[in-house]
C-alpha cells in the first residue's frame, strides 16, 4: 500500500512526511517528525497527553487522521518556547512544580496555551474547566491550576511594560 | 484504509456508492475509539470537513443551517446562534472536553447513534430536520426519525447527513438542555433531559416539547408533557404533572451508572428543570 504525502507547517517549518492512511496524527508527529513531546496515554481522546494545535484549534492529536494535516498548520509543545526562553507557561510550571512524571505536561502546556491565548485571563474555574480534557495522575491539579493563573499574570505584566 | 477528504457532496455521495465499506466521518471522536476497541477498519475513511455545506452554520430566510460535521466549539462560538438556540448550544459545549469539541459534530453525536447523546433531545425539541444525501439525491427527515436503537440508524446504505435545518424560533420561545453525570465534567449523561417553551403575551405558556435522552434506546419525545403545560402559567402544580408525565415516559435500564427507579426519578426532575429554564428565558423575550 503506498504511503500518502502530507505537506504542513509544523511549529513554524514548512515540512513533508509520509504516512500510512489509518496512522494517527500522535504517530506520524513522533515516529515520522520525532517530535516526542505529545504522549499517547489513552489514544482516545481522553486524556489530552497529545494535545496539539492545529490551525489554531486544541486537538487531540490521537483523534486525528494523519493525512488530515496536510496544509494545516500545527503547533506541538516543542513549538511553544521562543529560542532558548521558554513560553511564560512552562517557566511557572517549573516554578510551581506543576509536574511529577511529566507524562501529561506537554498536553497541559498546549491546553493552557490554547486557553491563555483566547483568555488571556481567566478566573480560576474558566482554568479549571479548560484543562478538565488533560488528565494528571501526580499532581493533584492544583499546582498546574495555579502556575496556569500565575502564567497569564506574567504575561499580562510582560504585555503592559512592552505597552508602557 | 484509504483516506478522502472530497470538496463536495456529489463526490461522497459517489464514494459510498462505489464501496459499501466506506465510511463517512467528521471529528472522528467515536470512529477512533472504535477502531481502537478492535472494529474493523473501513475500506475508505471519507473526511467531511473539507465540505463547506457541511461546516458552515448559517442563518438564511429564517432558517439556521448547521453542517453536520461543524465543530461544536463553532456553535458555541456562534453568538447569534446561542441567543436562538441557547439548549441545543448548551448541549453541544457539554460534549466531552475543548479537544473534543474541536472536532466532535451534530451529525456524528447523531449518526454514532448513542442514547446518551447529548445534542439529540434539544435537536427534537426544535423539530430539526436532517438534510440527507444519498444515491436517490436529497432527502429531508426529521431528526427524530434518524436514531432507531443503540449504534443503528434509519439512513439508508450511501446515505449520510449534510446539515440539520431549524426554523428560527418564534418571539418568547427559548429551549434548555439538562444533564446528569456522576461529575462536573467529562461523562456520558444518566439521564438527560430538552425543554423548549413559548410562552404568550400574558406569561402563559402557547407551546412546549420536551424530549428525554439516556432512558431508552433512542430519544424519547414527551408530547404528553408538554400538553400539560400549554394554556397556562408555568406554576409548581403543571411542574409536577410534568415531572410524573416524563417518569413514566422513561424506560430506562438498569446499569453501573443508575438504576431504573433512579433513572426515572430523574427524569422528571431534570424535565421539570429544562422547562424552568426555558421558560424563564422565553418570559426575557427569548433570542429576540
Amino acid at each position: 500500500m503506498s504511503r500518502t504525502h502530507v505537506s504542513c507547517n509544523i511549529n513554524g517549518d514548512d515540512v513533508d512526511f509520509l504516512c500510512d492512511a489509518g496512522e494517527s496524527l500522535l504517530d506520524a508527529l513522533r515516529d515520522e517528525m520525532r517530535l516526542m513531546g505529545a504522549k499517547e496515554g489513552c489514544g482516545t481522546g481522553d486524556c489530552g497527553a497529545c494535545s496539539i494545535l492545529m490551525d489554531g484549534r486544541l486537538q487531540c492529536s490521537c483523534l486525528v487522521f494523519a493525512p488530515e494535516a496536510n496544509g494545516a498548520t500545527i503547533v506541538t509543545v516543542e513549538g511553544i518556547a521562543v529560542g532558548d526562553n521558554l513560553h511564560p507557561l512552562q517557566q511557572c510550571f517549573l516554578e510551581g512544580a506543576a509536574l511529577q512524571c511529566g507524562v501529561c505536561t506537554p498536553g497541559f502546556l498546549v491546553a493552557a496555551k490554547a486557553l491563555l491565548d483566547h483568555n488571556p485571563d481567566p478566573t480560576e474555574t474558566e482554568v479549571r474547566y479548560a484543562l478538565a480534557g488533560n488528565l494528571c495522575r501526580c499532581t493533584g491539579y492544583d499546582k498546574i491550576i495555579r502556575s496556569v493563573l500565575a502564567a497569564a499574570d506574567r504575561m499580562k505584566q510582560e504585555k503592559q511594560e512592552v505597552a508602557g | 484504509m484509504r483516506y478522502v477528504a472530497p470538496t463536495s457532496v456529489a463526490e461522497v455521495v459517489a464514494l459510498l456508492a462505489g464501496d459499501p465499506e466506506a465510511r463517512v466521518f467528521a471529528g472522528a471522536t467515536d470512529l477512533v475509539p472504535q477502531l481502537r476497541a478492535g472494529r474493523p477498519e473501513p475500506s475508505i475513511a471519507i473526511d467531511l470537513k473539507k465540505i463547506a455545506r457541511l461546516t458552515e452554520v448559517s442563518l438564511e430566510d429564517g432558517t439556521w443551517r448547521i453542517g453536520a460535521a461543524a465543530p461544536t466549539a463553532d456553535l458555541t462560538g456562534d453568538a447569534a446562534l446561542t441567543a436562538d438556540l441557547p439548549g441545543l448550544v448548551h448541549a453541544g459545549a457539554l460534549i466531552g472536553s475543548d479537544q473534543i469539541q474541536n472536532r466532535a459534530s451534530l451529525g456524528g453525536n447523531l449518526c454514532n447513534a448513542s442514547p446518551a447523546a447529548d445534542s439529540v433531545p434539544a435537536l427534537v425539541v426544535n423539530d430539526a430536520r436532517a438534510v440527507v444525501a444519498g444515491p436517490g439525491g436529497e432527502r429531508t427527515v426529521a431528526v427524530v426519525d434518524i436514531p432507531t436503537g443503540p449504534g443503528r440508524t434509519s439512513l439508508a446504505p450511501g446515505e449520510f447527513i449534510v446539515c440539520f435545518e431549524i426554523d428560527r424560533p418564534p418571539a418568547r420561545t427559548s429551549d434548555a438542555y439538562l444533564r446528569l453525570i456522576p461529575r462536573t465534567e467529562m461523562d456520558i449523561a444518566i439521564v438527560g433531559a430538552a425543554a423548549r417553551v413559548t410562552l404568550d403575551g400574558d406569561g402563559n405558556c402557547a407551546g412546549a416539547a420536551i424530549a428525554l435522552g439516556a432512558v431508552a434506546p433512542t430519544v424519547v419525545p414527551v408530547p404528553a408533557a408538554a400538553r400539560a403545560l400549554v394554556g397556562e402559567p408555568i406554576t409548581d402544580g403543571a411542574l409536577a404533572r410534568v415531572a410524573a408525565v416524563c417518569a413514566d415516559a422513561a424506560n430506562p435500564i438498569d446499569d453501573k451508572r443508575g438504576t431504573i427507579t433512579y433513572r426515572r426519578q430523574v427524569a422528571g426532575v431534570l424535565a421539570k428543570r429544562a422547562v424552568t429554564e426555558a421558560a424563564g428565558r422565553a418570559g426575557n423575550g427569548g433570542g429576540r
